[in-house]
């Protein structure tokens, strides 16, 4: 019947490149536009060095929690109470370091306790009793703001120890030379090799077991970008004062969690059970446990910006992290995340961040006021998913043209159709 | 090609003549000329392969595909028709009744029925009215309920005759049934033939689609064959005086697969070992309502190599007793061992029970058999991933590897292991649950329903694949409302009646009404 052209192989292959992966690329060029686009707006102010060491600080802690909230959101739930978590995880740990006098090194692992019981609190009613993740943390909302109002007593909590500030505000120690940080570009070099090396690795993988590779001068060319990008960022974050503790803590995050989402069991169990709870379950995967685990791994998360956060204040306030909840949401949504559960990633969830992130420091920049900022984040949000949907469709159209699948329309009735196999 | 002058005048012409039609998707010409005559008050059944056209020239009919997306013409009662959606043929007279039914489970009857026509004044509207007519229209079709009853509360049969009145409740006069019993048990599915019969009488024309060869052969008037997007052939059925229809199974068979079809099953390799798996006393309640048996002390045992059939009615307690042994899947679990070569097994989990070397197919493979928006390399390696992992991380190489591997030996037709199951048709989304459960290598291999809404030449190819694995020394129980299929796969046959079984026959010389007698036997042990 219809051979495939040489064309429509090509077309195939643009259509798996952009087959679940459309928003993510999609938002990954409109970061670079936005990037480029207050550039030129601000005059050149938006990538001096100091700014960008500020973008990092300022979006650190919605960066940690983007990419808790993606994993709530590739199982199928939702995480209202995120903002309220960090504010009552923040207010208590303030608590600890001064009314008590604990050091730093013990009150961090406190926090971090402290959030996953709250995760282990939210999951046991989502995963065991079975009660909808939108209101168990809307409840959650409600519960930790009051909770984080009555520790408190209704006012702030600072100054706070340096050592807690550090984790924030701190860089990376190290000799300068030439005005530039010597151990941001060592680890931006290591970084960098790190991150080629996966990359050849893989393909050599690939290679091994005969699956069909990319030709050589095209992960050559990735690589080399990747390094281009790597050594650019740090080279501008090398002219400040170096690396913040807080970025490296967040290249561990992405890192860590990327590599758990992608090549663990652990990871294709999340993806399964947000695809398919019944189907999961069948397969011999403990939906809840999962579901609750991940739960719990928002709780760590949300502590963890909760600490980076009054840290970066030095102070703790009542009204802490108050919608928080929803730049988390949106950042997962503009990466790449879908409602219904099963789909996202780690690196889509920080450049929805990131789109976030710059979106505001941008708009402050050029003096834009808060009405203005909120609204064009809003019809981003709208769009970025809008184009999803739409770029999805058009690609499912597409399909039928690259091989012998059944006609769009019918793909929805697909127990029907299917194109009779020559015999 | 076309059959349209065959038709006596004494109909008055052709109520539906669909002529030349071409339809092109991408890259695909899902219709390639089909021509199709359908008399007054006929019964005409179309037939095909998955993908030979049928629901592509139905969707043309109906006004899915508009007007101008396709070539051909289209003329109702001698009117040429060019429809733009699906209001257009509803105004013509024509409904489509689907193989996923469109009502709203949380609506009753009557608000089903009249959805989008509401008898209304002012919009507001008038119960009284509405309930009466409701009635009336589930009179036509014999169904005896309540018309404020909401839909959920009904059977899938039930539901199946609502469609029919809502459709009849639009005075339709072409009415197009896709795959109405696919999801019927067989009292069911005679119990809706029997209603197409007198709508017929009444002069409602039908065009039934379905791959059950025997509904197709006793209930139609005329069978028009599709293939590869083109028609074949329109049969027409004579019956002589005690009933016997002109036109036999293998020769509608014939005229779907371009060939003959000598053995419908594939013969069985190789001989049956001793007993492996032994299930005492399996004792099952109801999830929402303990003390309700739904499975009752249920004893077997299946040897290596051995396929077992379990036969029984809908309702018999097969699926609930599967899916319990199956990590306790459904259902309460009152008591019941299982024991494989005398060791009992720990099913307490759906992970031990595999960990034991059992797998399930199940019935729903959409739902509970596939993560629908992931490729089939994930799916196929769902079940087993410690297999293409080692301490928790996957080798992303050796999965793909193995997913193309198992792809390969289970004949999925895609176009490579990175496409998505939802784009694949539901013979090839069988062999991906297959293939993810063969990954397991199983010992103890469950198939529920395994060829429901699959066309006949995957079918076979499931059938292979059965008899293959059971070859290699493997247990395997059928589950199948099929009777043909459980006879002629079989080694021993189980039947299941409330939860019981209620009779054990050798596979060999076994017939339908021998099973039937046993499927009905109420009353306990036999």
């Amino acid at each position: 019947m219809n051979r495939p052209t040489r064309t429509s192989r090509l077309t195939r292959l643009g259509a798996d490149l952009l087959r679940g992966n459309a928003r993510q690329y999609g938002m990954a060029i409109a970061l670079v536009a936005i990037i480029v686009l207050f550039q030129v707006l601000t005059g050149g102010l938006l990538l001096t060095p100091l700014n960008v060491t500020n973008l990092i600080m300022q979006n650190s802690y919605i960066l940690i929690l983007a990419i808790g909230m993606m994993l709530v959101i590739i199982t199928g739930h939702i995480d209202l109470s995120v903002g309220s978590v960090v504010a009552f995880t923040g207010a208590v740990s303030a608590v600890m370091l001064t009314s008590w006098g604990l050091p730093t090194i013990v009150v961090v692992p406190l926090a971090l306790l402290l959030g996953a019981l709250i995760g282990a609190w939210q999951g046991f009613w989502i995963a065991y009793v079975r009660v909808p993740a939108f209101i168990v943390t809307l409840a959650g909302m409600l519960i930790f703001r009051g909770a984080t109002l009555a520790v408190l007593g209704g006012e702030s909590v600072s100054p706070l120890p340096v050592a807690l500030r550090r984790i924030a505000t701190g860089y990376l120690p190290g000799p300068e030379s030439l005005g530039l940080h010597a151990v941001t570009l060592v680890l931006g070099a290591l970084g960098a090799g790190a991150l080629v090396w996966i990359q050849w690795n893989g393909r050599a993988s690939a290679i091994r077991y005969g699956l069909p590779t990319p030709p050589a001068g095209v992960t050559a060319a990735s690589s080399a970008a990747t390094v281009v990008v790597i050594m650019a960022f740090t080279y501008v974050l090398a002219q400040y004062q170096g690396l913040p503790i807080v970025g490296v803590l967040l290249v561990l995050l992405i890192a860590g969690y990327s590599f758990v989402m992608r090549s663990t069991t652990m990871g294709r169990r999340v993806y399964a059970v947000g695809g398919s709870e019944q189907a999961a379950a069948l397969s011999g995967i403990g939906t809840r446990r999962t579901t609750f685990w991940v739960f719990v791994n928002m709780g760590v998360l949300s502590a963890l910006a909760g600490l980076v956060f009054t840290a970066r204040l030095n102070a703790a306030t009542p009204g802490a992290g108050t919608m928080f909840e929803l730049d988390a949401i949106a950042a997962a949504f503009i990466g790449g995340a879908s409602a219904s559960g099963g789909v996202g990633t780690v690196i889509g969830a920080v450049i929805g961040a990131l789109v976030m992130g710059v979106l505001n420091n941008g708009m402050s920049l050029i003096g834009l006021g808060v009405d203005w900022q909120q609204l064009i984040k809003g019809l981003v949000l709208l769009l970025a998913v809008a184009f999803d949907i739409y770029n999805k469709r058009r690609v499912s159209t597409a399909r039928p043209a690259a091989a012998e699948t059944p006609a769009p329309e019918a793909a929805e009735r697909s127990a029907e159709e299917e194109r009779t196999p020559s015999r | 090609m076309s059959t349209a002058h065959e038709w006596p005048a004494a109909h008055g012409g052709p109520l539906l003549r669909m002529r030349d039609i071409r339809k092109e998707f991408p890259g695909v010409r899902a219709l390639d000329g089909v021509s199709l005559s359908v008399g007054h008050g006929r019964v005409h059944a179309l037939m095909g392969e998955n993908g030979a056209g049928k629901s592509t020239l139905m969707k043309v009919l109906s006004g899915v595909h508009p007007a101008g997306s396709y070539t051909g013409e289209v003329f109702v009662d001698g009117e040429p028709c060019a429809f733009s959606g699906v209001a257009d043929s509803e105004r013509a007279g024509i409904a489509i009744i689907h193989q996923e039914l469109a009502l709203i489970p949380q609506l009753s009857i009557s608000e089903n029925v009249f959805l989008g026509h509401e008898r209304a004044r002012f919009g507001i509207v008038d119960w009284g009215a509405t309930h009466a007519r409701a009635r009336e229209v589930l009179n036509r079709v014999g169904l005896d309920v309540n018309p404020a009853t909401p839909v959920s509360a009904l059977s899938v049969g039930a539901r199946q005759l609502v469609e029919i009145a809502k459709a009849l409740a639009k005075r339709v006069r072409l009415l197009i049934l896709d795959e109405p019993t696919s999801a019927l048990n067989e009292v069911e599915s005679a119990r809706l033939l029997d209603l197409l019969l007198d709508l017929r009488a009444e002069g409602v024309t039908c065009i039934l689609i379905s791959h059950k060869l025997g509904e197709v052969v006793s209930v139609s008037d005329e069978i028009t064959v599709l293939r590869d997007g083109r028609t074949i052939e329109t049969m027409s059925v004579e019956r002589d005086a005690d009933g016997t229809p002109s036109v036999d199974e293998d020769r509608i068979i014939r005229g779907m697969v371009g060939r003959d079809l000598d053995h419908r099953h594939p013969e069985r390799i190789g001989d049956v070992g001793p007993v492996r798996f032994e299930v005492r006393d399996w004792t099952v309640d109801h999830p929402a309502q303990p003390g309700r048996r739904v499975v009752d002390g249920i004893d077997l045992e299946v040897r290596a190599g051995e396929v077992v059939g379990m036969a029984g009615l809908m309702g018999a307690g097969r699926t609930e007793f599967a899916m319990n042994l199956f990590g306790r899947s459904y259902g309460r679990h009152v008591r019941g061992r299982l024991y494989k070569d005398g060791v009992e097994l720990d099913t307490s989990s759906t992970a031990a029970a595999i960990r034991g070397g059992i797998a399930y197919v199940p019935e729903d493979r959409k739902n509970l058999g596939l993560v629908l928006d992931d490729d089939i390399r994930h799916n196929t390696t769902l079940a087993g991933l410690g297999r293409v992992s080692s301490r928790g991380v996957i080798d992303p190489g050796r999965e793909a590897v193995e997913a193309a591997r198992m792809s390969e030996r289970m004949r999925v037709r895609s176009h490579g292991t990175t496409q998505r199951v939802r784009t694949l048709s539901g013979g090839n989304q069988q062999k991906v649950v297959l293939g993810k459960w063969m990954f397991t290598e199983p010992e103890l291999l469950i198939l529920d329903e395994p060829t429901r809404g699959i066309d006949v030449g995957a079918k076979y190819e499931i059938y292979l694949i059965v008899r293959r694995l059971a070859a290699e020394g493997a247990c395997v129980l059928l589950i199948s409302s099929e009777l043909p299929e459980i006879l002629g796969m079989s080694d021993r046959i189980y039947t299941m009646c409330e939860g019981r079984i209620t009779g054990e026959v050798p596979g060999e010389g076994a017939d339908q009404e021998t099973l039937m007698r046993l499927m009905t036997r109420t009353g306990g042990h036999p």
